[in-house]
């Protein structure tokens, strides 16, 4: 399949990264040469130099045999304006534009058809909601949903006062007091796909499947304190901040912004009236002090830089802050930042490409495509839903006679109305949806691609 | 610097070259060259000891790979085509010193066709066809043949642009379509149908079938071995006429068949080193042909030989059909100017490159400019766009870079006391990878009477010059093999 990506740029270069290695063929355009020469000498793409919105570089880029067309310039009206001239070259294309401000959201709504769009993603709001998911959820460092929300899988960290540290994984349900399923554990920055032997330690990153009934239960057997969130703390008050704030406000939870921009400060206050907006420098410790830091019951690090993020999020963890979510623009970090108290680490980049990467496979394999992908352990490995079809192979017969590759594991089966996560005598039958993680380096297409 | 990387490289272009081989040693068993047929059995057990113990060593490796490795990978793996590549020669006696031996295959994998052999006709026929075949393995790149065939690695494959640049001449190399494993493929489709086009034409004009495919090898490579101890000359005028328009056309960008593939003509007519490439082939001839006049017996004729020659040359391929050392001077300077400029960039011809003289000529027209006017802003376009300052600043450097290994090699090998016009085309049929010279190096000569020295020399000279010298250049640089 061919895809252009216009804008070279953080996500336009993860999504290279991602797409490239999955074995489309890629072309890059952007109007700086010394980025696409970064690109090219890292992965295996064609790049163009040029104005991506304009008929005469879209066709030396062979706008006219591509499938797909992926605008994340920094700029909107650009990426709107690239994604039309594209659609009016080659009406078969697909089109994925990135748009970012809060002001056009309701028109691309409306107007996605005339614009030629096929999907508008906007990073921010998708970060917003994760927070927002996150914070209504006290607990976990990371949540994702799956069948219709009814299986999760989550990420916990095994610290030194946990009752899991030096546990062996076959003991795991007597403590947790319910049936749930470790897929993946992340220790020193590798993803190791364990089995019932595997001994968790300490500093180790845990993800663990479970019906999303059972959540409050491990919750409670693990000796995790959660408590509702009342009050948040924002850092920064950028777009997240403002998406963030608008929902936070919605569920009637207290917000305060912290942003360094007076006239920011004055559009936010304008934008949401019951919002508490602090016009201040968020590194300053006696400004978070003043503000009643130590009062909160989350801290959530927005501001535009990485560095900043991380101080303050470490400083809030000293104050006792129960729950941090820290904002990590640059994932390169992830090993640096791994054994670092900072909660919940939110990349608005990362989620922006799970989504345009979902919907790339979606687009390959038609029939039998993943209902949803999502990406965890920092990347490293895979939780896909498939819905099982006719075509699916070992229908009917229990786990313990399937042959899985390697690093890959059947998580979760939904049932129509009851979830489960199996053992070696479940099955599944077509209707179902199942759960997979897989943490190898080949892209998982559809269901059958997992067995042997 | 990943040695294990380099290692496991150089273990797969082993691994290729020994398949190569393979034909060459069936020749010379069907014919019943049995010591020519020993020689390439035990030359293909080197090679696959060597590729196994590097296969063994280089097992487990991290798949970092940059533009260092690129260069270094390519460089030593030039040298050590060559140093495996000349056992066959070697072993089977027929070339009895082996540094002559590694001048012979080296001429042939950097399709420069300078032999030592005062005749070929009395070699066997396994190792005429391995001589002319490793010019056509040579023309295109073993590299970028490992490129169209190993599978396309996962993360981080960019990496394969390195050895593109690296082992493909000119100065802006890019890829055609976006993965480099489909670029690489139609590089070689494009040159294998070329080929066989070549030999089609070849039998045509009823040249026996070996003949046909060692001379189609050697055109498609512009190396320029013959089979016959005269070149071409004895073959009929039309099969010389073959040989001139295919000479030409490997001679250009193959990016050009590419957009001729796609439909894309107005950008090829339009291309404007193509246009230069032609116009100059065709200034040529008329001048040299004015210059014959009464020469050779009849017009025809006369044409007949300039053209050859100017495309053999311009092309750097090194084919005679007749002896250009008789010439008059001003035909022999037109050659020797020639011998500088070379084929386009993109093809598998050596020298400049079109293209880069191009970038050379308009970057000097702008200087005379900005002395004249020094407030007007001026950039120089190539095709119509304009042309990174970085590219005209490579080309510069390049030129630099050229200018001194030609100087440096002409003065170490005068020391064997040929004359001066010897001694400056040798080096530049070398450095240029056409292969013969004029005087004592002249088309009915050899480069045989060099000393080991020289021969050396003018070894390194045609490695540098297939590779665009930066490859080669970077083995000798201590900050390649310093750490960090």
């Amino acid at each position: 399949m061919k895809i252009l990506i216009a804008g070279d740029g953080k996500v336009g270069a993860f999504l290279t990264r991602e797409l490239s290695a999955a074995g489309y063929d890629i072309t890059l355009i952007d109007s700086k040469q010394n980025v696409l020469e970064s690109s090219i000498e890292r992965y295996d793409v064609m790049a163009i130099r040029g104005n991506c919105a304009s008929m005469d570089i879209l066709q030396q880029a062979g706008v006219k045999d591509a499938d797909l067309m992926i605008a994340a310039t920094s700029a909107d009206e650009i990426n709107l304006l690239s994604c039309l001239t594209a659609h009016s070259m080659n009406r078969d294309i697909h089109t994925i534009a990135r748009i970012r401000n809060p002001e056009y959201s309701d028109q691309i709504y409306r107007m996605r058809g005339r614009f030629g769009l096929s999907l508008a993603v906007n990073p921010e709001k998708q970060a917003a909601i994760e927070i927002e998911h996150l914070l209504k959820y006290p607990g976990f460092l990371k949540r994702d949903t799956f069948a219709k929300g009814r299986v999760e899988i989550v990420e916990l960290r095994i610290n030194g006062e946990s009752k899991l540290k030096d546990v062996a994984l076959n003991d795991l349900n007597t403590i947790a007091g319910c049936k749930v399923l470790v897929c993946i554990v992340l220790r020193k920055g590798q993803a190791i796909a364990p089995d019932g032997n595997f001994i968790l330690r300490e500093g180790d990153r845990i993800f663990v499947t479970a019906p999303t009934d059972n959540m409050t239960i491990l919750l409670k057997n693990l000796g995790i304190i959660t408590h509702k969130v009342k009050r948040v703390m924002i850092c920064g008050g950028g777009r997240i901040s403002f998406y963030l704030a608008y929902q936070l406000k919605k569920s009637g939870i207290k917000v305060q912004i912290i942003e360094r921009n007076y006239e920011r400060c004055v559009e936010l206050t304008s934008k949401l009236p019951d919002v508490c907006v602090v016009h201040g420098d968020a590194s300053s410790q006696s400004l978070l002090e003043s503000e009643g830091i130590e009062e909160c019951d989350a801290l959530v690090t927005m501001t535009g830089m990485d560095e900043q993020n991380i101080i303050i999020s470490l400083y809030g963890n000293g104050c006792g802050v129960p729950q941090v979510i820290t904002k990590i623009a640059h994932l390169e970090h992830a090993q640096i930042i791994e054994n670092l108290p900072l909660g919940s680490i939110i990349s608005p980049k990362e989620l922006c490409t799970n989504a345009i990467v979902r919907y790339v496979r979606a687009m390959h394999n038609q029939t039998g495509a993943a209902i949803t992908v999502h990406g965890i352990a920092d990347g490293h490995a895979e939780a896909l839903e498939f819905l099982v079809e006719q075509t699916t192979r070992y229908c009917g017969v229990p786990l313990k006679d399937v042959q899985v590759k390697r690093n890959v594991l059947i998580a979760g089966i939904s049932h129509k109305a009851k979830t489960e996560v199996p053992d070696g005598e479940s099955t599944f039958d077509v209707g179902d949806t199942v759960i997979v993680v897989s943490s190898r380096e080949e892209v998982i297409y559809q269901l059958n691609d997992i067995f042997e | 610097m990943n040695y294990k990387m380099v290692g496991r490289f150089l273990a797969q272009i082993l691994a290729v070259e020994g398949i190569f081989m393979i034909p060459a040693a069936v020749i010379s068993f069907v014919n019943g060259e049995i010591h020519a047929f020993q020689a390439f059995l035990w030359s293909l057990f080197a090679i696959c000891l060597v590729v196994i113990l590097l296969f063994l060593v280089c097992r487990d490796t991290k798949t970092r790979f940059y533009a260092k490795e690129g260069l270094v990978c390519v460089g030593i793996s030039w040298i050590v085509l060559g140093l495996l590549g000349c056992l066959p020669f070697f072993l089977s006696g027929e070339i009895p010193k082996f540094l002559d031996a590694l001048f012979e295959i080296v001429s042939g994998f950097t399709t420069t066709g300078a032999s030592i052999l005062p005749e070929v006709e009395s070699m066997s026929k396994g190792l005429l066809y391995w001589r002319s075949f490793s010019h056509w393995l040579g023309g295109m790149g073993v590299l970028v043949f490992l490129l169209a065939i190993i599978p396309a690695g996962g993360r981080g494959s960019g990496y394969t642009m390195h050895i593109l640049r690296a082992e493909s001449p000119g100065p802006n190399v890019g890829k055609l379509v976006p993965k480099m494993k489909d670029t690489a493929k139609i590089l070689y489709l494009i040159y294998v149908l070329l080929t066989v086009f070549n030999i089609i034409f070849l039998l045509a004009g009823k040249m026996p079938v070996f003949d046909a495919v060692c001379t189609a090898f050697g055109t498609a490579g512009t190396g320029g071995f013959g089979i016959r101890n005269d070149s071409i000359a004895s073959y009929s005028p039309y099969l010389q006429n073959v040989c001139t328009v295919f000479m030409l056309l490997f001679g250009v960008n193959f990016s050009c068949y590419y957009l001729l593939l796609m439909r894309n003509f107005k950008n090829v007519f339009h291309d404007e080193e193509l246009r230069m490439y032609l116009g100059v082939v065709l200034g040529s001839i008329a001048l040299i042909v004015w210059n014959l006049r009464g020469f050779y017996g009849g017009l025809g004729e006369t044409i007949r030989h300039a053209a050859f020659q100017v495309a053999s040359i311009m092309t750097t391929t090194g084919f005679a059909t007749t002896d250009f050392d008789l010439w008059p001077s001003f035909s022999k300077s037109i050659l020797l100017s020639l011998m500088v400029i070379g084929a386009c960039a993109g093809s598998t011809g050596g020298g400049l490159k079109c293209g880069r003289a191009l970038l050379l000529l308009k970057s000097l027209r702008r200087n005379i400019r900005k002395v004249l006017h020094p407030q007007k802003v001026q950039i120089v376009r190539n095709n119509g766009q304009m042309v990174d300052e970085k590219v005209l600043e490579n080309t510069n450097a390049y030129l630099a870079a050229y200018v001194v290994i030609i100087l440096i090699s002409f003065i170490v090998i005068s020391l064997d006391g040929y004359s001066v016009t010897t001694n400056i085309s040798a080096v530049f049929a070398c450095f240029n990878n056409i292969g013969p010279g004029f005087d004592a190096v002249g088309p009915t000569c050899n480069f045989a009477g060099y000393s080991p020295l020289s021969k050396l020399i003018l070894i390194a000279d045609m490695l540098a010059g297939r590779l665009e010298i930066f490859p080669i250049l970077i083995l000798f640089s201590r900050s390649t093999w310093r750490h960090g």
